[in-house]
């Protein structure tokens, strides 16, 4: 019974890895970047959020709205000044770019909010059926997840902008010989990617205290459900989300809760040794 | 190539070796010109950390075209080795610095054998996976005093003459390192081990083709890559009096060593030379400087950003671009 | 060729000594003969996971300093006016350059008084600068006991060493309900939490309770729902533990959010922090141990009750002073970075002198009362320093009469502003 309970408990924040790790997926399977911004935007998607609602008393689901809106536009705003300059240098650069990109918004944002918690003071209830336990913020933020997950795969297969995006993934010297513009291209996916950091940050607001440094934690674990779902995969992105929260729900029952990032990691890296696509990754 | 061919038959009449040297060597001594030679002292320590650091991380990511996050995974075991063996057994320093060293090297060896086979952004990925599976299994560890590390009492500095000779000697053990590091960097660069591993860089399978046995050039390069911030490591953590997980093993500080490199200029002997010492003065001088000391991250990310902008092949890769004569000396 | 060596030599060189020279205005202008400025440096972390309470410990430390100097510095026996200034850097919270930085405190700026960085990790690291160059370092906001067993003679400790932080909540426990048996220990898995857990499970079992689970989680764990479940079938009535700030404030929300039916709940760090209430109900009846609580009740009169000497400003004046100051209620940080140069300043006062030996002998020497508390120091030489006079308070959120959360201190029960609220709804 306490099994099923954290399994369902750890089912409920996977889909908040996954939809955290698939803007990181996103990217690298667009344009080879790793972006280490990403748990820097996943925080700031959390004081959006929270000044939203706590300054303009906005409901945290319309807010999000807001959030993505200034994450899809910030991506791109970040892609035009810090990555388009060197995205054909080798992905070296690309990541450092991100890396000062990280340092300048958590040094602005430290000086600003200072890295004391936050807490948006939210709350729909919860359901209680002996010991387990729903909390009506978690299930309403796993089914935005889903939500986006099918806007965003709706965007990529039946939009032409979304097309063109899938064109540049598979091979951009041959998307831009058909005439595609890869900049515009990269820079709406580099936004996309930034939204969904944004919003899975917004979501994680809505029933999880945090500070201005807590994306780093999610964007680590993101690293290594992007190895599970398969590089590049959005959706892939999405399943090992689940997968790596239906672990940390599991392996608490078994062993020493401080043991459980020592097990994730250890298995991230075996299997990466043994199929680097990802679990569920295709071969290339 | 073809300085590079004669360096190739005579490396101790190359300029660009000697150059480094010197850098290296006025770095280490100007403490002892310095009029506050304490400070001096620190502050060179800091500097010349990094440049073993990033010197070292060159062979993997310069010479052999391979991104370790993992670097500090080096550099926490050697100093939690070295840390054990001084405060439980007690052995002397300087065998507890070796031991540091051998074990990284050894966790290299066996890593290597497995993780080597993965290229580009995998290999980055798994290095990641390495150091954060280190830190929570250090975390986890008894005999290494889990979450609370270990400790040193401060009479363990009187065998070494007091704690103000045991720091000198620290730092002069490091300094030592450093022109080791330096030496042994361009010993690489210009030997055939090191042309296989540039070629190995380029195109590996290509290099196979051509003859280079690349798991065993790669796992030897990472060996030796290893064996430096084990040892630094060690000198660190003895001369900070303590060791905790979370500042043995941080993530943050292995990409502070990349751009170190990258600033510099990455696959030249200079290159994590010059570029980690004006990292980290950089950043000593925003941390104290009153007009920037309250939002110094940011401007270092702002300069950083410019830097990897404008200047991609880092700053002594762009003074050898200047002028055929400064590639002459700049290796 | 040559020449270019030598120029790029040259230049390598011009860098590395144009660093090193004295690059700030260290050096004092000719001062009134009277008059000497002492120097008190330490390490702030600006930026990094410790910056809230590091700014409020050095938000406390000015504090008493400008309070010092306005009333025109400490008059020395020789007629010497004693005014302080401060000097201070961003550590960044992490090691790698606290020693540079301690250093160059020391040596450069020619500090007389040093005062640790916030955490105790931290403090271990500059303690040996300290004791090297000769400072003497008053220590705050730096619990583990660790550090002042390792043979320092001149780092003095002004919190209540981390093997006191819970057992007075032991005590407290045994007082609301002797009928309660079953505890559950859980912690963060780092230094300071894994001491003050350690030193609580020993008091635990000498008092005879059933520790139903004692485990420990990692420092990042962004979500407790797992291990919550882990505690509900362990099935303990008390729970206590925790670690800092924000694990603190997520565990005790999410506690709430399961309903778990505790009746006492004690965490480390997160609750005596005002912004605690952010978390709504969630913090309703998490009972939590405090250096200092804005209500304390130190006064001359108990001092006097005490045979101690009183010293330092009234509980009340401190509160109004910060709250002017900085706009915003003081922490126990902000107080404990009060009373570090409160401590200073009284062994000044003592030693008549501001040179090292005798701020030292009275430091060794010293047994005040203060609005902080009470203030001793271990003189033996396996634990110098070691803070022996102070007591932890211990606080629980409860809903005053208009339904809004506030701090009150149950215990112990000298300084008890209201009952406490049993069991934990």
């Amino acid at each position: 019974m306490v099994l099923i309970a954290s399994l369902i408990d750890g089912l409920l924040i996977g889909f908040i890895y996954g939809i955290a790790a698939m803007g990181l997926s996103l990217i690298w399977g667009v344009m080879r970047v790793i972006n280490l911004a990403h748990g820097a935007i996943i925080a700031l998607g959390m004081f959006g959020v929270y000044l939203a609602f706590t300054g303009l008393g906005l409901n945290p689901y319309l807010a999000l709205l807001l959030v993505a809106l200034t994450g899809l536009l910030s991506g791109v705003l970040v892609y035009g000044i810090a990555v388009h300059r060197v995205i054909n240098a080798p992905y070296l650069s690309t990541l450092l770019a991100t890396f000062a990109v990280n340092m300048i918004v958590i040094g602005v944002g430290t000086a600003a909010f200072s890295t004391s918690p936050r807490n948006v003071a939210f709350a729909l209830g919860s359901l209680s059926l002996g010991v387990i336990t729903l909390t009506w913020t978690r299930v309403a933020a796993a089914l935005v997840a889903v939500l986006v997950t099918a806007l965003l795969y709706l965007f990529l297969y039946r939009t032409r902008p979304g097309k063109a995006i899938r064109a540049v993934a598979n091979n951009r010297a041959a998307a831009e010989l058909m005439g595609i513009p890869s900049s515009w291209v990269l820079a709406l996916s580099f936004g996309l990617g930034t939204m969904l950091a944004a919003i899975s940050g917004g979501l994680i607001a809505t029933f999880l205290p945090f500070t201005i440094l807590a994306g780093a934690g999610y964007q680590v674990k993101g690293f290594v459900i992007c190895v599970l779902g398969g590089l590049g995969n959005p959706l892939g992105a999405l399943i090992g989300g689940l997968l790596l929260g239906a672990m940390e729900g599991i392996i608490p029952a078994f062993l020493e809760t401080s043991w459980v990032p020592v097990l994730e990691f250890v298995l991230f890296v075996l299997i990466l040794l043994v199929k680097p696509t990802g679990l569920l990754g295709s071969r290339k | 190539m073809k300085p590079l061919d004669k360096s190739h038959d005579t490396p101790w009449r190359n300029p660009g070796l000697w150059l480094a040297l010197a850098t290296t060597a006025v770095i280490g001594l100007s403490p002892a010109l310095s009029g506050n030679k304490a400070y001096a002292r620190e502050v060179m320590f800091t500097v010349l950390m990094s440049v073993g650091l990033a010197s070292s991380l060159n062979v993997m990511l310069g010479y052999t075209g391979y991104v370790n996050f993992g670097h500090i995974v080096f550099f926490g075991l050697g100093g939690y080795v070295s840390f054990y063996l001084l405060s439980v057994h007690r052995l002397p320093f300087y065998i507890a610095v070796l031991a540091g060293g051998l074990s990284a090297a050894l966790l290299a060896f066996l890593l290597g054998k497995a993780i080597l086979r993965l290229r580009g952004a995998y290999f980055a990925l798994a290095t990641i996976g390495v150091n954060e599976a280190a830190r929570s299994f250090v975390k986890n560890f008894g005999p290494f005093g889990g979450p609370t590390g270990m400790t040193l009492k401060f009479q363990v500095y009187q065998a070494y003459g007091g704690a103000d000779r045991a720091l000198w000697i620290a730092y002069i053990v490091l300094v030592v390192l450093a022109v080791a590091v330096i030496l042994v960097s361009f010993l690489v660069k210009t030997s055939r081990f090191g042309l296989g591993l540039m070629a190995i860089r380029e195109n590996e399978d290509t290099a196979e083709v051509m003859g280079v046995v690349a798991p065993n050039a790669k796992t030897w390069a990472y060996v030796l890559s290893a064996i430096f911030p084990g040892m630094i490591g060690a000198l660190f953590f003895f001369k900070n009096g303590n060791i905790e997980p979370d500042d043995a093993f941080r993530l943050q500080q292995s990409i502070e060593i990349i751009v170190m490199v990258m600033l510099g200029g990455q696959g030249l002997v200079l290159g994590p030379l010059v570029g980690s010492a004006v990292y980290q003065r950089l950043r000593g001088y925003l941390l104290v400087s009153p007009l920037f000391k309250n939002i110094q991250l940011a401007v270092a990310g702002v300069l950083l950003l410019i830097i990897i902008l404008f200047v991609p092949a880092g700053l002594v890769g762009w003074l050898r671009r200047r002028s055929s004569r400064l590639r002459r000396v700049l290796e | 060729m040559k020449r270019s060596v030598l120029s790029v030599l040259l230049l390598g060189l011009l860098l590395v000594t144009a660093q090193c020279g004295p690059s700030s205005g260290g050096g004092e202008a000719p001062q009134a003969s009277a008059t000497k400025t002492v120097v008190i440096g330490f390490t702030v972390s600006q930026t990094g996971s410790l910056n809230v309470s590091s700014i409020r410990q050095d938000n406390g430390l000015k504090l008493w300093m400008d309070q010092v100097n306005a009333a025109g510095g400490i008059t020395l026996s020789d007629g010497t006016v004693v005014k302080f200034k401060t000097v201070s850097y961003d550590d960044e919270s992490n090691k790698d350059r606290v020693q540079e930085l301690y250093t160059r405190l020391a040596t450069e700026d020619n500090a007389d008084f040093l005062i640790s960085p916030y955490s105790s990790g931290l403090t271990a690291a500059s303690a040996v600068i300290a004791e090297q160059y000769g400072k003497v370092m008053i220590t705050t906001g730096a619990a583990s006991d660790a550090t002042y067993q390792e043979g320092y003679t001149l780092v003095f400790q002004a919190y209540t060493p981390a093997s006191r932080y819970l057992t007075g909540a032991l005590d407290l426990l045994g007082h609301l309900d002797p009928s309660v048996k079953k505890i559950a220990f859980v912690n963060e898995n780092d230094k300071f939490s894994t001491d003050v857990v350690a030193a609580a499970q020993v008091y635990a079992e000498s008092l005879g309770y059933d520790i139903v689970l004692a485990e420990s989680y990692d420092s990042g764990t962004p979500d407790f729902g797992p291990f919550i479940n882990k505690i509900q079938a362990a099935a303990p009535e008390a729970l206590m533990g925790g670690g800092h700030f924000q694990d603190g404030s997520t565990f005790a929300r999410q506690l709430h959010e399961k309903g778990i039916p505790l009746k006492f709940v004690a965490l480390l760090v997160a609750p005596p922090e005002p912004d605690f209430s952010e978390i709504g109900d969630g913090a309703l009846g998490i009972v939590g141990p405090s250096q200092w609580e804005p209500q304390a009740e130190y006064t001359p009169e108990s001092a006097e009750a005490a045979g101690v000497e009183w010293f330092g400003p009234l509980n009340d004046d401190f509160v109004r002073d910060y709250e002017a100051a900085y706009n915003e209620e003081p922490s126990y940080h902000s107080a404990g970075g009060y009373a570090a140069g409160l401590i200073l300043h009284k062994a000044i006062v003592d030693a008549d002198s501001v040179d090292t030996a005798a701020v030292k002998a009275a430091l060794d020497r010293m047994n005040i009362l203060t609005f902080y508390g009470g203030i001793k120091f271990d003189a033996s030489a396996e634990s110098h320093g070691l803070q022996i006079g102070h007591e932890m308070v211990y606080i629980q959120w409860q809903h005053d009469d208009a339904g809004n959360l506030m701090k009150q201190v149950i215990w112990p029960l000298e300084g008890a502003t209201a009952e406490s609220l049993y069991p934990k709804p």
